[in-house]
């Protein structure tokens, strides 16, 4: 019983830790991306495809997150 | 079909982990996840067929549509990622592309309402595909010198060898394939999840306490987040294609 509540706990704290890294960085990779596009707007769309890329690999910890609270939340 | 199959199919789920169960209905272990995917299946193909099935010197309406998603994915993704020799991987990138668009966009189709990709199944296939994929073509252009190259990054101290082989070996051939097809799996559960939470409570509301300003607000979600699935299923289908060219270009310039 003890064991489950702690499973809880922990995947309650595993994602919501989790989301704090790639929250601050995905904001950096936008912010900076929107300052690249309004330097050079020529270059918009390349920036844009580097800034999806980089949202992506960014995102993936807080999802390694996410499955982490499904994984607890199976075992409790 | 007999009624107590067709109540498995439109199957009332009981808690969060039955997103990963895998019930079988029909003969083969087919459910319904199995049905729609051969139901996007098919329409891919007659989206890819159907416009095109008589050459014309002006394309349909849905052809200007089609050639404009398909000019998208092979300049936008494949040729601007891979480069010059791009036109030797379309046969992976341009269906698993539309594969993937009708996959996703299930989540909010009306009357299936739900997101394929959600089972990890086939996000895990796609992503092993990927990898056999980008390992195949660095071995045939380098040889085995694509291990040697992959793991070892030019202009590294000796001593440090010892850390950073095994970081390669981690990040190239074990987390790129895990980390695509769990961003694809994750992203879908989530906004499935949310749209369940969102829809479930307008729907407890309304017979609960039938009131108006109880049930809009969560209704008023449901809507907006409706909308922003759209956005994240194209989103994920673009990703997903657009990291497979990324992975396949570095395995044909391992040497930089």
């Amino acid at each position: 019983m003890q064991a489950d509540a702690a499973a809880l706990i922990g995947a309650g704290l595993a994602y919501g830790l989790a989301a704090i890294g790639p929250g601050v960085g995905i904001g950096i990779v936008v912010g900076n991306a929107v300052q690249a596009m309004v330097r050079q707007p020529e270059m918009a769309g390349q920036v844009r495809t580097t800034m999806f890329l980089g949202i992506a690999f960014t995102e993936a910890l807080a999802l390694f997150g996410l499955l982490l609270f499904f994984i607890l939340f199976g075992a409790a | 079909m007999t009624a107590p199959i067709l109540a498995q199919i439109v199957e009332v789920p009981s808690d969060v982990n039955h997103l990963f169960d895998w019930p079988a209905v029909l003969p083969f272990g087919i459910n319904r996840v199995v049905l729609l995917m051969f139901l996007a299946t098919l329409a891919t193909f007659l989206f890819l067929y159907i416009p095109f099935r008589k050459p014309r010197a002006v394309p349909s309406k849905m052809g200007v549509v089609v050639e404009t998603l398909v000019t998208f994915v092979r300049n936008g993704i494949a040729r601007d990622t891979i480069g010059p020799g791009s036109t030797k991987y379309e046969w992976l990138l341009i269906p698993m592309f539309f594969w993937l668009l009708f996959l996703n966009l299930f989540e909010i189709t009306p009357l299936i309402h739900f997101p394929v990709t959600s089972r990890m199944a086939i996000p895990a296939f796609l992503a092993v595909l990927v990898w056999i994929t980008f390992v195949f073509v660095g071995l045939k252009k380098h040889g085995l010198s694509y291990i040697k190259h992959s793991l070892i990054p030019s202009g590294v101290p000796k001593l440090l060898l010892v850390l950073v082989i095994p970081v390669h070996l981690l990040s190239t051939f074990l987390i790129r394939p895990i980390s695509l097809a769990v961003r694809l799996f994750a992203n879908m559960i989530a906004g499935h999840i949310m749209l369940a939470v969102f829809f479930l409570t307008t729907a407890s509301y309304f017979v609960f306490e039938p009131k108006i300003v109880a049930f809009a607000i969560p209704l008023a979600f449901a809507i907006v987040i409706t909308a922003f699935e759209i956005f994240v299923a194209v989103l994920q289908a673009y990703i997903f294609t657009l990291l497979t060219a990324v992975y396949i270009e570095s395995s044909i310039n391992v040497e930089h």
